[in-house]
């Protein structure tokens, strides 16, 4: 257990290290004078004169050495200082914790989604491999994953909001702007949260413990409750991990249709303006979150199936 | 040689499967569009006739015209032909960089192996839409952009998998006694470990193609992709949304185009599991 720990602390240095020179490439391979252009995004392209241009320069202090300003960087980084976005003059960190709320709750609700719509599938196909819903649900799933995001997110704004005006296409603050948005990541992920279950519970069902279940008399609701959901968590937990990698792309694009003012939108735009304090910021929350989840799932699997199945 | 003959791996005698030789079939028919259309139908994807505007299918553009009077069906083969590029080269580049790592890794053990699964976890932690987006900023040619992004986020699945595998293998009988015979590790990797790989590595292909397919496309969606007047799916799609109501098939056939490919793509990937 605690070398699971210690090589994840080792893989979360290494990804902080990963995002500092990612982003660091990309201010070295800014065209042009970066004072200008940080200048352009604040007072906008008509409004920039040299004199705005090196007082932006002296502030953000521009005129170091490369290796310097990415050592200072990194030990910036080390005492957990994101620094400030160079476009909006906010610390990076007040930014972030507010797009990261609008960016939960919908990453939240579309896994939730997903779950209620994949598990109880998956189960039912995996219980009966090879029957009709198992065959449907083969040929659903491959039909859904071949609908990228963007794809379905637009196929819903038109059916949904423009055709029916049932609901509204973009926007943030009403619970009905949550449904569209979420089904989309949710439709996707449900693909292929399904597919998992139905593998892991066909492996169940099939071994000879599940017969000796049956055979000594249990019902199906008994068995399915006391031998095959314990079984199949390991894989399903474990398989939610990866699943944030997928929901965090998906949030970049589904944010970015839906006009919801996340960490995804926040990213783009970033990236658009060059503004790479933020940029660092977000690559860095999204890459250590997603180290923080996995040795959570990993402490999770160890209380699940205790006998230790990974290394 | 009885030893040996028990490495040689059951699936890659049995072929490929119904479901995949679909997805080939659906496939070859995309990249057989992309190709020809340009040799059948030689129309400028970028020549524009407003006289045109959202017309309907004439000889010189049987898909008809989009919203500037450019041919549709020149511009759908070209962006084809541009998605179907970035993906063969970033799928190449990072089948490469992965299944050579991951037999190095695997083979040399100690020291390189954690190293190199250390990188590749920590790699896997980067949301992989986020390096190319940075990659895209460094590197202003979009196209290489892509490929050099993608190539990145995509190695890692290539070395996951090998290195699994390899370890598994170079510790099996077979291995042990070619070893023992005096062989070099080529002929090892050639008749033992690449007929075992091959099949899963064909399964990470499709899926890695898929997902460039998909990648290029969104981003060219939201804008911050290929720029116009390139002809690209996913840019091809946001140009002609406006249109949806006069000429509802414009939309449709990048659309069309983007389930097709993909799906034969996960077909491919997908048969050889079930």
């Amino acid at each position: 257990m605690m070398r699971l720990l210690g090589y994840r602390a080792m893989q979360a240095l290494l990804v902080a290290l990963l995002v500092g020179v990612l982003t660091f490439l990309m201010m070295q391979a800014l065209p042009g004078d970066m004072a200008f252009r940080i200048a352009a995004g604040r007072y906008g392209y008509d409004m920039v004169t040299a004199g705005a241009a090196d007082a932006v320069r002296a502030e953000l202090g521009l005129d170091r050495p490369a290796l310097q300003a990415f050592g200072l960087w990194f030990l910036d980084l080390l005492r957990l200082d994101l620094g400030t976005s160079v476009l909006s003059g906010a610390p990076v960190i007040d930014e972030i914790r507010h797009q990261l709320g609008a960016s939960l709750q919908l990453a939240g609700a579309a896994l939730i989604l997903s779950l209620l719509m994949g598990l109880p599938i998956g189960i039912a196909a995996g219980l009966r491999a090879g029957g009709w819903l198992d065959r449907a649900l083969l040929v659903g799933s491959t039909a859904l994953r071949s609908v990228p995001q963007f794809l379905m997110g637009l196929i819903l704004i038109v059916l949904v909001s423009i055709q029916l005006g049932w609901l509204p296409a973009a926007g943030h603050g009403r619970p009905e702007h949550f449904i569209l948005p979420a089904l989309t990541l949710a439709l996707g992920l449900a693909a292929a949260s399904a597919r998992i279950t139905r593998d892991a519970m066909a492996g169940v069902a099939a071994s000879p413990f599940y017969a000796f279940g049956r055979w000594k008399g249990l019902s199906e609701g008994q068995m399915l409750r006391r031998h095959g959901l314990r079984n199949i968590g390991v894989a399903l937990i474990t398989f939610l991990g990866l699943q944030f990698a997928m929901l965090v792309e998906g949030v970049v694009v589904v944010e970015t249709i839906f006009g919801w003012p996340g960490i995804g939108h926040a990213l783009v735009h970033a990236i658009f303006g060059r503004d790479v304090p933020m940029v660092q910021g977000t690559a860095l929350m999204l890459g250590l979150g997603f180290v923080a989840l996995n040795t959570l799932i990993d402490l999770a699997a160890h209380r699940i199936d205790p006998r230790g199945a990974r290394p | 040689m009885t030893v040996a003959a028990t490495d040689i791996p059951l699936a890659a005698s049995r072929g490929w499967s119904r479901t995949q030789a679909t997805g080939l079939v659906l496939l070859l028919a995309v990249v057989a569009f992309a190709l020809l259309t340009p040799l059948l139908v030689p129309v400028d994807p970028l020549k524009q006739s407003l006289r045109h505007t959202l017309a309907g299918p004439d000889a010189a553009a049987p898909f008809g015209y989009d919203h500037l009077g450019r041919s549709l069906m020149a511009r759908l083969a070209a962006a084809l032909r541009l998605s179907l590029l970035i993906a063969a080269a970033a799928v190449g580049t990072s089948a490469l960089l992965g299944v050579g790592l991951g037999v190095l890794a695997a083979w040399r053990g100690g020291l390189a192996d954690r190293l190199a699964s250390l990188l590749a976890d920590s790699v896997l932690a980067l949301p992989g839409l986020l390096t190319v987006l940075i990659i895209m900023a460094i590197v202003p040619n979009t196209p290489l952009a892509f490929w050099i992004g993608l190539s990145l986020v995509l190695w890692v699945e290539y070395f996951r998998l090998t290195r699994a595998t390899v370890s598994r293998m170079i510790v099996a009988p077979g291995v042990q006694a070619t070893r023992l015979l005096g062989f070099g590790p080529f002929y090892i990797f050639r008749r033992h470990l690449w007929p075992e790989l091959a099949p899963m590595l064909l399964t990470v292909a499709a899926l890695g193609a898929a997902t460039t397919i998909m990648t290029v496309a969104a981003l060219g969606f939201v804008s911050v992709g290929m720029r116009p007047p390139t002809p690209e799916l996913g840019l091809m799609m946001v140009e002609l949304l406006p249109y949806y109501r006069e000429a509802p098939m414009a939309l449709m056939s990048p659309v069309l185009a983007t389930f097709l490919t993909l799906l034969g793509l996960n077909l491919i990937a997908g048969g050889r599991r079930a």
